[in-house]
């Protein structure tokens, strides 16, 4: 290890207009460490990177590369300093192979012409090195998952020389497997003495990665802890400014008859699952990426076909095909992906709530009630939002889930499906849709949390469905069920 | 806050304001360099000469709000036209054959609606597709020559007065405006039409019907062009096959000069409006100022351009 740090920021300030993002912020990358940035949805850490990545310049505040003051003023000059971000979203060109994602932008020419045959052999190098050795660099990249992706997109940086590699939330659309794949990828890294800045909401993953721990916290720097010896509530103390009483918050049971009742049904990659859903229940729906539970809320709300199998709704068969079908059911479904499915971003807090079913008589929208309903919503959720004109793009991530949970609270559905609720949201934000979750199932909703955090489902569910290549391989308590007994199921064990 | 506030909720309305001061500094200009722009006379006829552009537009921009195009509204106007004055010439009544008319452009535009969602054909294809058979249909109806029209009664809807000053097609303008106004804001429809617009997988999933709306919207869109149809077939005496060339591109200009974005889920129907109108009054000042009609067309190119750079910037 270098005597100087690769990466020091000091007394970083920047304000968008009136707005002061970041108040003073200190960060210090080691070579050879995983360094893990946290801080609730807002608190800063995405402008810190763009500062670090040359996309926006601080007002205040020095930096500095190797020990030697440096200036990143553009993306290039970040390039140049041989620091690279691997975004949550990730930016290849779906239909261009492996080897021209790898070169594109800096193509091997020979005569003016692409030199195929080179970069062919560059790539296969630059694969290897993330342990893709057996990857064809012909291969389209839409034909690779996402964890493939990411692989290339690491690929691509440690290609261009890359010390400094930047993670916004790698793991978020992983499987198990693949995050493993990542983990044992960064280590390695770490290992060759590449510094890595880890930006992610997930505790247990970063206990388990970090070496140490830097929190800000409404853009000011809160400060770093080495991981050895660290306390998981000591960091969400310093995440939140206060110690959570508790992360998964406690309901009174209220569970009554059979509200839904699903038998053999098959369809796409769902394969015979059955279960029964109870009126105040919260059903849990655990599987790893694939399982095919995303696909089973699909069925339920008419969005694919089943091709055998009875869906029951409180004694009555139903066969949603619409998704205006099944809502007039009375099903209600959280999308996993809130800005590609659950929003119009351009569109005001107001006008996505009531997006469902519009206030009206007679097709005339009725303006005051449809205020007074989102008034209500607002204050009910604890969405915090100045105003409800204001668009939803301009909330943060868990009031955005928030606005999604108010679009269907305010239909009263008997049946409410979740997909990952609260991915993406900080762990104040979890609490309280934890809270929410909690109410509505006491209100006597029947609830069906599809999710991948463990901990979550294991807290919050009365029963846990667990799915394994589009079958319902357990239905465990959710009281007495374990993590293991959870993952036995979900990887096809017994 | 408070200043932040103000700001983040003024921003949006300046920028939508842009095109209104737009047409307000052109007013000046052409009002200080033309002694014949501000008077009563031209200034109605601009109006009257914006009338058809803006019934098309209005359609239009219930169409590009909701993501979509639409490039048949030019062939369904010379259609509808066509079928009116035909159909008058055949001795039908004038309610009759104006209904006719628009209950053809109602269908044709739902045509166009049902190749978008069930037939699931790009609008601009689909669009594209059905002004060519369209163009051809008039064509082939007419004979390419012109269906004279002979009744009075019809040449009043284009060619009429209100109080001997106001002609109709400006009030027939307005009217529309007002109603497509209140359908975008009022209605559970317009909402809808906004909503698939900014994010069409999210409107789906919140139960929006996406067929019938799409159905509807196209419809709206034909009906408005084959209102125009009739108004500009009235106007003219006659009913020619190759009325409307192009129209649907001054359409198109003036909802994208009126501020909403050609992606959809963004855009008023007030800055459409303004939108016809800035080109129209353009035209007049140019050629008020004797400008030649070749360098018409680059001054209004330019001006388009510099309009959605300028929306561009955000």
């Amino acid at each position: 290890m270098s005597a100087a740090p690769l990466i020091r920021m000091r007394g970083i300030h920047k304000s968008f207009g009136p707005v002061k993002v970041l108040e003073g912020v200190d960060f210090e990358l080691l070579a050879g460490e995983v360094h893990a940035l946290m801080g609730e949805n807002g608190a800063g850490k995405s402008t810190l990177m763009k500062i670090l990545t040359g996309i926006y310049a601080p007002d205040a505040g020095t930096l500095e590369v190797d020990g030697q003051p440096a200036s990143i003023a553009t993306p290039a000059d970040a390039e140049k300093h041989g620091i690279a971000i691997i975004h949550q979203e990730l930016n290849l060109i779906p239909a261009l192979s492996v080897a021209d994602n790898l070169f594109l932008g800096r193509e091997i020419q020979r005569f003016g012409l692409l030199d195929h045959r080179a970069m062919t052999r560059r790539a296969m190098e630059w694969l290897a090195r993330v342990g893709m050795e057996r990857l064809d660099p012909a291969t389209l990249v839409e034909r690779l998952s996402v964890g493939q992706q990411q692989m290339v997109e690491i690929a691509r940086a440690l290609g261009q020389n890359a010390r400094v590699l930047i993670m916004d939330e790698p793991t978020a659309a992983l499987t198990e497997h693949e995050t493993n794949t990542l983990f044992k990828l960064i280590r390695d890294l770490r290992a060759q003495g590449t510094g890595i800045v880890y930006v992610s909401h997930r505790m247990e993953e970063i206990f388990a990665l970090c070496d140490r721990i830097s929190v800000l916290r409404d853009g000011h720097f809160v400060g770093t802890r080495p991981v050895p010896g660290l306390a998981f509530d000591e960091v969400v103390k310093m995440m939140v400014g206060r110690t959570l009483d508790a992360r998964f918050p406690t309901r009174t049971p209220n569970i009554g008859d059979v509200r839904l009742k699903v038998e053999h049904i098959s369809g796409g990659m769902v394969r015979d699952v059955s279960f029964d859903l109870h009126a105040g229940e919260v059903l849990g729906v655990a599987g790893l990426l694939g399982a095919g539970r995303t696909e089973l809320a699909r069925l339920l709300f008419g969005l694919d076909k089943p091709s055998e199998g009875t869906i029951t709704l409180d004694g009555k068969v139903v066969t949603p095909t619409s998704p205006n079908d099944a809502i007039q059911s009375g099903f209600g479904f959280v999308t996993e992906d809130r800005k590609a499915q659950g929003l119009v971003l351009d569109l005001s807090l107001r006008e996505n709530v009531s997006l469902p079913r519009v206030p009206a008589h007679a097709g005339l929208v009725d303006r005051a009630s449809e205020k007074k309903q989102t008034r209500g919503l607002i204050e009910a959720l604890k969405i915090r939002a100045r105003d409800m004109e204001l668009n939803v793009r301009a909330l943060s991530g868990g009031n955005q889930q928030k606005v999604v949970l108010a679009k269907w609270l305010a239909l009263k559905p008997r049946v409410l499906i979740l997909d990952e609720p609260t991915r993406g949201v900080d762990v104040g934000g979890k609490a309280e849709i934890y809270h929410i979750i909690n109410q509505l199932a006491e209100q006597g909703v029947a609830i069906l949390m599809i999710s991948s955090e463990l901990p979550e489902v294991l807290a919050m569910s009365d029963r846990i469905l667990v799915m394994h290549e589009g079958r319902a391989t357990a239905l465990l308590d959710g009281h007495g069920a374990t993590q293991e007994a959870v993952m036995t199921a979900a990887t096809g064990g017994k | 806050m408070t200043l932040q506030m103000t700001w983040s909720r003024m921003a949006p309305l300046l920028q939508r304001l842009g095109s209104v001061i737009g047409l307000v500094l052109l007013f000046i200009v052409l009002s200080i360099m033309s002694p014949d722009f501000l008077t009563t006379g031209n200034l109605l006829t601009v109006l009257r000469q914006v009338s058809i552009n803006a019934l098309i537009a209005f359609g239009m921009t219930f169409v590009i709000l909701a993501g979509g195009i639409d490039l048949s509204v030019g062939a369904i106007l010379a259609l509808t036209g066509a079928v009116t004055a035909g159909l008058m010439a055949a001795g039908h009544g004038m309610v009759l054959s104006a209904g006719a008319g628009l209950l053809l452009g109602l269908v044709l535009g739902m045509v166009n609606g049902a190749l978008v969602s069930w037939g699931k054909v790009a609008p601009f294809i689909a669009t594209l597709g059905t002004m060519t058979l369209l163009r051809g249909v008039t064509l082939s109806y007419t004979q390419g020559s012109p269906i004279p029209v002979t009744n009075p009664s019809f040449a009043l809807l284009g060619g009429g007065y209100v109080a001997n000053l106001i002609p109709l097609p400006v009030i027939w303008m307005f009217v529309a405006f007002a109603l497509c106004a209140f359908l975008l804001r009022g209605t559970v429809f317009g909402r809808h039409v906004v909503a698939i617009g900014g994010n069409e997988e999210a409107a789906r999933l919140s139960g929006v019907r996406l067929s019938p709306m799409k159905l509807a919207i196209y419809g709206l869109s034909g009906l408005l062009s084959a209102f125009a149809g009739i108004v500009l077939t009235s106007r003219l005496y006659s009913a020619q096959a190759t009325a409307g060339a192009g129209y649907e591109l001054d359409a198109i200009a003036a909802v994208v000069l009126g501020g909403t974005s050609l992606s959809g889920g963004r855009g008023w129907l007030f800055g459409t409006l303004v939108g016809a109108l800035l080109i129209g009054f353009l035209n007049n000042g140019l050629n008020l100022l004797s400008v030649s009609s070749f360098y018409q067309q680059v001054v209004k190119g330019i001006v388009i351009l510099i309009a959605v750079l300028l929306d561009r910037r955000q």
